[in-house]
């Protein structure tokens, strides 16, 4: 079983595998394998079929057609499991946390070891879990004893990677990443970026699935491109560049696209915001600001205080707040949509109007016609995929049911649309096309709250507030926004 | 993409026209029943049908909008509020048929009371439902035993009239409830409040993101539910010559059992106001199936509780959540 | 981080043994002839068995299911052993192991068909509530000798039910919270997709959690004759309701596989003791139920304070 052994043998290997949900092809015959000591990049749109690629290596759903080797041992769709996989040292950290809230630390990573019981098993899974951690994460401040529940989704993430590649009865030999860094701040997440590189070096292997293209660059080998449950293009690392993977993923990109020189400008901002407001523990005056048209960016690393201010304005439109004063309706976005924003029973179109259910109402009642109306009109703006707007939601792609939370809130009656990183793992083209919307709406008087933890989509923003513990650590205009100042308002004072 | 389209057959049966078991069941209980009376009796079957099935339906309406907005949502001071309602109606009327309606007046205020107090203690004490209703329920228990002490006061003529007269052979109790099932259906499919009940159910923190006044239709939804249940008592008083203290006994199992055989989710989100009607037929029926069958109380109860099992274990397969 | 006493999360756990010890304290203020080892035993005799039912409440509560026919099973246990246990003891065990069995079959059905427990534990209650009438339709029976004998038992010192609950909060929380297979169950609660993913069976643990559930059952109601000597049908109804507020109030969640036995205990105790304080403080039955509710309250009210000031630390 040691990797020297099998020195070069994949350690898992897909023959023209193809899996259906219903008449969707999520794969369509796909030829795939990982050997050790490799890093592979897995790049694509959402629906190209990375998520379901991911849970056949796993072992979570079973294949329909071809092959699956792992270890070379040819294994049938019926006896693909968890437990073999599992067994081949695949070990996979999926998008969505598999941690339970109510436990601690150490019980979750015992439930994973079943290898872990008997007397002292909690000093054992304690011993295992932080050890990996220090090795990844230096200075991650977690203990083993804490409750999962209680922690931030950042570290949650950190636990959960550090227990997959923690070792127990088997070694992990390939440690499947699935957005790993969608959570972390960016220190973090090259803590785990550098760990990933050691890992390799020492012979392990890890798929790397993530929407930033400088990560996949930075530590990947070979980069494998999915589009429509194939694998279109697979090329050592160095035979891409940015433009080219991003061409073949299938949508045509100029390069680094000039920021969009947005109409609203700093005269602006004289007269009377519609939103003023400043986080609870700010000491000084500093406020944040937000004026008709504008679009206003909340910047800096990720779960410092910006959804936070985001839901106490949102709060604030309806209850008065000490904090914030709001001189407007306001609609949200969610970012998270599972835990924010779906409603799993409805329609699309029920999922859209939600948020206008009393403007297309006479008397408490809602009128069937002008509800649909709304609905077939925000499915042609937003060009949200679907042929009926009476589907389920939730036969939408991942970036079509963003679209329609889109929707929800741009159909409002709202001048004040507040998003908290609604662009959490949604593909490029869809990224492009509300970009587009969010400056002509800025155009028409809207004025927007756009948390974001990309750098890229603060260029559409008039005026930007990066924060940092929590509160307000900058205050940055559109014409002298640079990386640099994010970043240094992100970081400063951390660093002794 | 995971949906199951071609999960049809009685799966997708449930998700389309959920009422239609408890209907079918109800149907194929009193055609049994029939049969074992020699097809004799039908008239007079479906009229006590009809009568007890209403105050089923009743306090099962209030309470599948409580349960639709969500795991955990239950009513349980609804046999509390049946007695205590019932009592002050029948103490306000006096028998005299004047005071019909501020008796009426009366039984619904306190409803609307004890369902403002049940959803004052789950906001304030953030409490589950469960808990919150059961403690109240206590409270308006003591009340109704201190207030109907020795209590035995005929209900005015007329009431008792609508409670048990019948119109052609329909009693007008199931006319009324009938148009009260309509109105609610009306309600729960078409009005915002509706609207915002299901998406509460189906997630509150996105509800309450997407602009829904989650507090207000809670609020509004425990209150409801009190009402329909004081009504139900100040009818079953009528019905029953006076107010009983333990006339409510039954009715919370019964609540609860109706919109669950009806099709509701109890995950929350999802549900059906003519399905209730359907299980309040539906569970009437099969009392007097088992009777007319000679079966005793005990295998009754047996049975009862054995088709409640079996309606839910073939309807099954609701989407995950608190079971 | 140090923890002081202070600490919300630490004050939270102590919730449920404040409220008990400030109403035992009240009992022993307003009638201090409780204060002796017949006092005690007299009082707690009674809660010892919704102690036992509140447990099997509360394993159901771990894996996200509510059971509201514990009250008609715990009755129809109780009826068993006041007939064939004590008749026929051969019959009876087979019957009660047979209740057992039944239980951990709801949980496999429930997790199999992905059913809400709670009708099917509604639908349950039924089908309990009539086998127990069909076994003793009216008040009657007696307890074997062997369990009245331990049951009324005379521990020197410490009365027989409080080791008992001493004896079955310990077990149940090493068990349950302490072990590596009680991780496990508990995960199952918490997360259920992730447990199963992790290569678990959560039909077993399902199963596991429902056995256990009518273990506790059994043996609330066989203690529960053990101590009444006598059965119907209708005896223990209410522990449906007190054993979910016993839970409750010992700190457990509805969802998400929270929970706490040493706490449910505690909890069924104060239920239980509320009730005797009502009647030392000669507060007409009439209002008892009330009463009981408000205390139900006031316990709740506690709690939620001390949460608001986690939340305000936090």
């Amino acid at each position: 079983m040691s990797p020297s052994a099998s020195s070069d043998r994949p350690i898992v290997e897909l023959n023209d595998v193809a899996k259906s949900f219903g008449a969707v092809k999520a794969l369509d015959g796909v030829d795939f394998s990982v050997r050790p000591g490799e890093c592979v990049g897995v790049v694509g749109h959402n629906g190209a079929g990375k998520s379901t690629l991911m849970q056949v290596l796993a072992g979570t759903l079973a294949h329909d057609r071809g092959e699956v080797r792992l270890n070379g041992d040819v294994v049938a769709a019926s006896d693909h499991s968890v437990a073999r996989a599992h067994d081949a040292g695949i070990r996979c950290v999926f998008q969505e946390l598999s941690l339970c809230p109510n436990l601690t630390v150490a019980e979750n990573t015992r439930l994973r070891h079943g290898s872990i019981r008997g007397f002292g098993w909690r000093r054992q899974a304690a011993r295992l879990i932080a050890t990996k951690l220090d090795e990844i994460f230096p200075d991650h401040g977690i203990s083993a004893g804490a409750v999962v529940g209680d922690l931030s989704i950042g570290r949650r993430q950190m636990v959960e990677i550090a227990a997959n590649f923690s070792a127990t009865e088997s070694e992990p030999r390939l440690v499947i990443l699935d957005e790993p860094t969608s959570s972390l701040d960016q220190q973090v997440a090259s803590q785990l970026l550098a760990y990933v590189k050691r890992f390799v070096e020492a012979g392990g292997s890890v798929i790397l699935i993530s929407h930033i293209l400088g990560d996949i660059f930075g530590t990947c080998d070979r980069i494998a491109v999915m589009r429509d449950g194939l694998i279109v293009e697979e090329r050592p690392a160095d035979k891409f560049d940015r433009h080219s993977l991003v061409a073949s993923m299938g949508h045509v990109t100029d390069e680094d696209t000039p920021a969009p020189q947005s109409q609203a400008s700093e005269s602006q901002r004289r007269g009377e915001p519609i939103v003023s407001a400043r986080p609870p523990r700010q000491t000084d005056d500093q406020r944040l600001e937000l004026h008709p048209g504008e679009i206003v960016g909340l910047a800096g690393l990720a779960g410092h205080g910006q959804t936070a201010l985001l839901r106490l304005i949102h709060n604030a439109a309806r209850h008065r707040s000490r904090y914030a004063s709001v001189n407007g309706k306001i609609a949200f976005v969610a970012g998270d949509r599972q835990a924010d924003g779906i409603f799993p029973l409805w329609t699309i179109g029920q999922n859209v109007t939600v948020r206008s259910l009393s403007a297309l109402s006479r008397l408490g009642l809602l009128e069937k016609g002008r509800e649909r109306e709304m609905e077939d009109r925000w499915r042609e703006t937003l060009k949200i995929r679907t042929p009926d707007m009476g589907d389920n939601i939730l036969t939408l792609s991942g970036g079509n049911q963003q679209k329609a939370l889109f929707a929800r809130a741009l159909a409002s009656d709202a001048e004040i649309i507040a998003m908290d990183d609604p662009m959490r793992g949604v593909d490029v083209g869809t990224k492009r096309e509300v970009y587009e919307r969010i400056r002509q709406e800025a155009e028409n008087g809207r004025a927007f709250l756009w948390y974001t933890t990309e750098f890229d989509e603060l260029v559409n923003c008039n005026h930007v507030y990066v924060f940092r513990n929590g509160l307000i650590a900058a205050d940055i205009e559109r014409d002298q926004l640079s990386e640099q100042k994010v970043l240094h308002a992100s970081f400063e004072g951390e660093a002794a | 993409m995971t949906t199951k389209r071609s999960a049809a057959g009685l799966a997708g049966l449930a998700r389309s026209a959920p009422w239609l078991f408890s209907f079918v069941g109800a149907l194929v209980i009193f055609a049994v029943t029939l049969a074992a009376n020699n097809w004799s009796g039908a008239g007079q079957i479906i009229t006590a049908a009809l009568s007890f099935g209403a105050f089923y339906a009743i306090v099962g309406i209030g309470q599948m909008f409580v349960i639709t907005t969500g795991p955990g949502n239950i009513d349980l001071s609804v046999p509390a509020t049946i007695a205590l309602a019932g009592a002050i109606a029948m103490t306000t009327m006096g028998g005299s048929d004047a005071m019909i309606l501020p008796g009426l007046a009366a039984a619904i205020a306190a409803g609307f009371l004890i369902g403002s107090f049940n959803y004052l203690l789950i906001w304030l004490l953030r409490i589950p439902p469960i808990i919150a209703t059961l403690s109240s329920s206590f409270i308006v228990q003591s009340l109704a035993i201190v207030y109907g002490r020795g209590l035995r006061i005929a209900p005015p003529p007329f009431l008792a009239e609508i409670a048990t007269g019948r119109v052609l052979g329909v009693p007008i109790l199931a006319i009324v409830t009938i148009l009260l099932a309509v109105v609610m259906a009306v309600v729960l499919h078409r009005s915002v409040y509706g609207r915002s009940v299901t998406a509460i159910g189906q997630n509150i923190n996105a509800a309450d993101l997407a602009g829904v006044r989650v507090g207000t239709m809670r609020f509004a939804t425990y209150a409801l539910s009190a009402c329909f249940a004081a009504f139900c008592g100040v009818m079953l008083a009528a019905f029953s010559g006076g107010a009983s203290l333990n006339m409510g006994e039954e009715y919370l199992l019964a609540s609860i059992a109706v919109v669950v055989i009806g099709g509701t989710s109890v995950a929350g989100g999802f549900s059906n106001v003519s399905g209730i009607w359907g299980a309040a037929l539906f569970l009437y029926l099969l009392i007097t199936m088992l009777n007319t069958l000679g079966v005793g109380a005990g295998l009754r109860q047996i049975f009862t509780g054995v088709i409640i099992v079996a309606v839910i274990t073939l309807a099954g397969g609701r989407k995950k959540g608190r079971g | 981080m140090p923890r002081t006493i202070l600490d919300p999360k630490i004050l939270r756990s102590l919730v449920p043994a404040l409220s008990f010890a400030v109403l035992l304290g009240a009992i022993f203020y307003v009638q201090p002839r409780t204060m002796s080892y017949f006092g005690l035993n007299l009082m707690l005799n009674l809660a010892l068995p919704i102690a036992f039912a509140t447990i099997a409440q509360m394993f159901i509560l771990t894996v996200n299911d509510l059971d509201l026919s514990i009250g008609s099973f715990v009755s129809l246990v109780a009826c068993i052993t006041a007939t064939w246990l004590n008749e026929a003891p051969l019959l009876g065990v087979v019957a009660l192991l047979g209740c057992i069995a039944a239980y951990a079959a709801l949980g496999a059905l429930i997790h199999l068909r992905n059913l809400p427990s709670i009708v099917v534990t509604l639908g349950m209650s039924f089908v309990w509530s009539g086998c127990a009438i069909l076994l003793l339709p009216s008040p009657g029976g007696s307890a074997p000798d062997w369990l009245s004998g331990l049951v009324k038992f005379r521990m020197p010192f410490i009365p027989f039910s409080i080791l008992a609950s001493l004896i079955l909060g310990l077990i149940v929380h090493f068990a349950l919270m302490r072990s590596a297979t009680g991780a496990v169950l508990r995960g199952s609660g918490g997360n259920p997709q992730a447990v199963e993913r992790a290569g678990w069976s959560l039909l077993k643990t399902k199963v596991t959690m429902y056995a256990l559930a009518g273990f506790f059952g059994v043996m609330s109601g066989m203690i529960l004759v053990g101590t009444t000597t006598s059965a119907d049908a209708n005896i223990a109804l209410r522990y449906t309701l007190f054993s979910i507020a016993g839970v409750i109030l010992g700190g457990g969640e509805f969802t998400g596989g929270r929970v706490s036995p040493i706490g449910a205990i505690l909890g069924a105790l104060t239920l239980a003791l509320v009730g005797s304080l009502l009647s030392f403080l000669r507060i007409s039955p009439e209002w008892q139920i009330g009463a009981q509710g408000i205390i139900l309250i006031v316990v709740l009210a506690l709690r939620s304070l001390v949460n608001r000031l986690e939340e305000r630390q936090a």
